[in-house]
């Protein structure tokens, strides 16, 4: 238990800090200028040095886990994405990863019946809410452009009506955010419920969950329950997209705390198991072609080594040899 | 096999009754506080000393798993610590597979150890904690920070001793890999904490003894030259006595074509040799100018089992050789990690192999142009070229009196993508093929649970249980069509899976694919077949019957 309630503790204190920081202490300007600067600043270098840092570590071998027919011979069919022969492949098999899960769609779930008798279930739940969780929380962020323009851009005025299609609150009810939540609480609830799945979480994956769920509902409870003034917000974000350092309007203290845990998701962003956003791409086992029978693949570390020689063997066995009538280079 | 492995009610039974993970049951207990327990069938001896000696690797010393202290050399934390900093330099995926895994759960009950053993630390998840558990200590700053949060901790014998038991009970098969979101893969955390636990003498004698035999005699069941020859010798004897076929294998002859390179298993282990009774009557059938190695005599490479340097040394001779003797392409045969290392490692390590040709088959003049670089055809790429172009004449009836399923090795499936050519070779030369269900074959199929070097008697139990999925695939289609040969194209396979189906499924044999092939082959001039190539009656050949041939 200790390893769910410490990160829900650990949101929960991150949400209260700034309610009584902006509340009691007047730190508008701390958590509404200095703290969202700071965090985009780590966020974007921490982001950018764990990129560079993977990608300066070099690529040995050509190591795609093949899971489909390789390019062999022409009459034999093959299977360009999962086994990926030119480069356009291998980068659809990558965005199929990314865009749709496509290996989490594989998944199935191994059941021991019985009789001592295994079986394979499908199991597409865990695809179901990631591909939610991320798709719901992408655009949700899409749709936060509007806060960061003047004119709104298009693609968030688009998404901001495709979302509130279920037009059943008011103001209208997000699809996405709702869909946001569910998945959370999915993503938590499976990590309770399946044993094996409980047994490998850690705090650090609990907190991610815990956070964002802070955020999301914080986010609904400033939109439909505490309603907050959206016109300074959109003011306070075009002041700092335009690196001002003005100190904001009268905002609702509510505002802050999801600035806060947002920022504190930046900061957290870079040093954890959540760049796996960018590890994704870099995969060896995705992202190369299975080629290299055909194609060299350098590998810049290679170097000599001493291995024993066929004159060496030979020295060792020569009488053996020639008694066998095996030909020799040396009498 | 009663010493190292439960009878099997009483593992059926463990596996029926007793709770596990793998059942839902949570005891509550984090993997961190299990401790791990060697005992009788769960560990593999240790590398002689002599053995340690040979080949100039550390900490030279007798010792047993069971052993209290493991005698850990002088500074080992130090050696381990250095080591992973400096295989973390030297392997993008390493580091990447460090630091993506979000622990989704999904190659959880995707590991066939996980599945026969129902031990949580099986989970390929918690394979890889083991070694992240203690890179977090190590390295990332908040992290150690934070570490009762991230899950940290020392790297102490007890981690060692961990360490070894789990990294020996990972085949290196990469199935967890197919499912996992972002293609983590234990195999890749596998090789490089083994080549870890090497540093430290920490080893397999399994591994070590025939790496050790390969690089002296070059095959990792150390048979000198004279040896290998005569055993070849025998196999053509026993062709000729079946077939009224005398074929004729060259050794080390320069100016051939081809050099064939295959596992020594093929040479030398029951039911191998029937597989290299198959090679030597389709290359007579063809008239291939082809010859045979005794110096890279062995196609397998239980380097790639120990450390890269031992691999990239043992794969050496292959080129080597293929160059000394001037032939223009190698053609290789049935065997998992060989594959592997040939298909994803050979070229980059040892090559550009531009002393050779594009390979191009003598018989159909087909240009292999995917191993245009490497310059090595795999066998069964080969026979399917042959049997498309109608350039063998077989008879498939001939294997009637086996009804077969066919077992994709994991190397051969997940790390070189070959799944059809044997599929159209096998519905080419026998009348009854009944795939295993879908989701243990092809690109999920299950490895036969010794594979990476772990074939040793002494690690039975493992074994049997780590070949338990494989093996209830096969039950299936035994119990739906009377299944009873699966064949396979790997040497280890055929070597593990016999012992395997022994006791899982008494009655289903082992067969490599290339014998049946022999089996089919209808050659020039044979005398009335019928025995196959294990000397086993063929249904419908029966001496004095008058059949269609």
């Amino acid at each position: 238990m200790k390893k769910v309630l410490m990160p829900l503790v650990m949101v929960a204190v991150l949400a209260i800090i700034p309610y009584v920081a902006v509340e009691f202490g007047k730190q508008q300007y701390l958590f509404g200028v200095v703290i969202p600067y700071a965090a985009a600043v780590l966020f974007i270098t921490g982001f950018i040095y764990r990129i560079v840092d993977w990608l300066r570590r070099p690529v040995p071998f050509r190591i795609p886990t093949t899971a489909g027919q390789e390019k062999s011979l022409d009459w034999i069919r093959r299977n360009p994405i999962e086994s990926p022969h030119r480069a356009w492949e291998a980068a659809a098999r990558v965005l199929s990863e990314v865009l749709f899960f496509r290996s989490l769609f594989r998944n199935t779930r191994a059941e021991q019946h019985k009789d001592t008798t295994l079986a394979y279930a499908s199991d597409k739940w865990l695809w179901l809410g990631g591909l939610a969780f991320h798709w719901s929380l992408l655009v949700i962020v899409l749709r936060h452009a509007r806060f960061f323009f003047v004119m709104v851009p298009g693609f968030s005025d688009f998404l901001d009506h495709a979302d509130s299609f279920f037009d059943v609150t008011l103001p209208a009810l997000y699809l996405s955010d709702a869909l946001a939540l569910a998945a959370v609480t999915f993503l938590v609830v499976r990590r309770f419920a399946d044993a094996k799945v409980r047994l490998i979480s850690l705090p650090t994956d609990y907190f991610p969950l815990f956070l964002i769920g802070g955020i999301v509902t914080v986010g609904i409870l400033m939109r439909y329950v505490v309603r907050i003034n959206i016109m300074p917000v959109k003011d306070q974000m075009l002041s700092l997209v335009n690196l001002s350092f003005a100190p904001p309007g009268e905002i609702g203290s509510l505002f802050y705390v999801h600035l806060f845990l947002v920022s504190v998701l930046l900061v957290y962003f870079p040093l954890s198991k959540l760049m796996h956003m960018g590890g994704i791409f870099l995969s060896p086992t995705r992202n190369l072609c299975n080629n290299s029978r055909e194609k060299r693949h350098v590998n810049p570390w290679n170097y000599d080594i001493k291995f024993r020689t066929y004159s060496e063997y030979e020295d060792d066995f020569r009488e053996k040899m020639k008694k066998a009538k095996l030909p020799v280079e040396k009498q | 096999m009663a010493k190292y492995a439960p009878n099997l009610s009483e593992l059926k039974k463990e596996l029926d009754e007793k709770p596990s993970l793998l059942k839902g049951n949570y005891s509550d207990k984090e993997w961190w506080d299990i401790p791990v327990e060697f005992r009788d069938g769960n560990w593999c001896f240790p590398a002689k000393p002599e053995v340690i000696e040979e080949l100039g690797f550390p900490n030279p010393r007798k010792w047993a798993a069971t052993d209290d202290d493991w005698q850990l050399p002088q500074g080992w934390q130090k050696t381990i610590s250095d080591g992973l900093k400096s295989r973390l330099k030297k392997y993008r995926s390493l580091k990447l597979f460090l630091d993506t895994c979000v622990r989704c759960g999904a190659c959880a009950d995707k590991c066939h150890f996980f599945l026969g053993t129902g031990d949580p630390k099986n989970m390929p998840v918690v394979r890889a904690e083991l070694i992240r558990s203690v890179y977090r200590n190590d390295f990332p700053l908040v992290e150690k920070i934070l570490k009762g949060f991230a899950g940290a901790r020392m790297l102490t014998p007890d981690v060692i001793k961990e360490w070894h038991m789990y990294f020996n009970q990972c085949t290196e098969c990469r199935r967890c890999s197919v499912f996992c979101p972002f293609g983590i893969d234990t195999a890749e955390i596998t090789i490089l904490a083994r080549e870890l636990l090497n540093l430290i003498g920490v080893n397999n004698n399994w591994i070590l003894a025939p790496v050790a035999n390969c690089n002296r005699t070059g095959n990792h069941l150390g048979i000198e030259p004279h040896t290998f020859v005569q055993n070849i010798e025998s196999m053509v004897d026993d062709i000729e006595e079946l077939t009224g076929i005398t074929v004729n294998p060259t050794f080390n002859r320069k100016g051939a074509e081809i050099l064939f390179i295959t596992p020594s298993g093929d040479v030398f282990g029951d039911p191998g040799v029937y597989t290299m009774m198959g090679y030597l009557l389709l290359f007579h059938h063809i008239g291939l100018d082809y010859t045979i190695s005794t110096y890279a005599s062995e196609g397998g490479n239980f380097g790639f089992f120990t450390s890269n340097d031992m691999m990239k040394k043992l794969n050496a001779k292959m080129y080597h050789e293929a160059r000394r003797l001037g032939v223009k392409w190698i053609l290789g045969g049935e065997c998992g990690h060989m594959w592997r290392v040939v298909h994803q490692y050979m070229d980059t390590m040892n090559g550009p192999a531009d002393f050779l040709e594009v390979p191009v088959s003598p018989v159909t003049g087909t240009k292999f142009q995917n191993a245009a670089a490497t310059k090595m055809v795999h066998i069964a790429e080969f026979t399917a070229d042959l049997i498309h172009n109608r350039k063998l004449k077989l008879d498939p009836k001939r294997n009637d009196h086996l009804k077969t399923t066919f077992h994709d090795s994991c190397n051969i499936a997940r790390g070189m993508g070959m799944f059809e050519e044997p599929r159209y070779i096998l519905r080419n030369v026998c009348n009854s093929f009944h795939e295993m269900p879908e989701n243990t074959i092809r690109e999920q199929t299950f490895c036969c649970g010794s594979g990476s070097g772990l074939n040793a008697e002494e690690y039975m139990d493992i074994r049997m249980r780590g070949g338990f999925p494989r093996a209830n695939a096969v039950r299936t289609v035994r119990e739906k069509h009377k299944v009873d040969s699966l064949v396979t194209i790997c040497a280890i396979d055929r070597a593990s899976l016999t012992p395997l189906m022994k006791y899982w499924n008494p009655g289903v044999g082992v067969y490599g694919l290339h014998e049946l092939v022999g089996n089919a082959l209808i050659m020039d001039g044979e005398k009335k077949r019928t025995e196959d190539l294990r000397e086993n009656p063929m249904a419908g050949f029966e001496d004095g019957e008058d059949d269609e041939d």
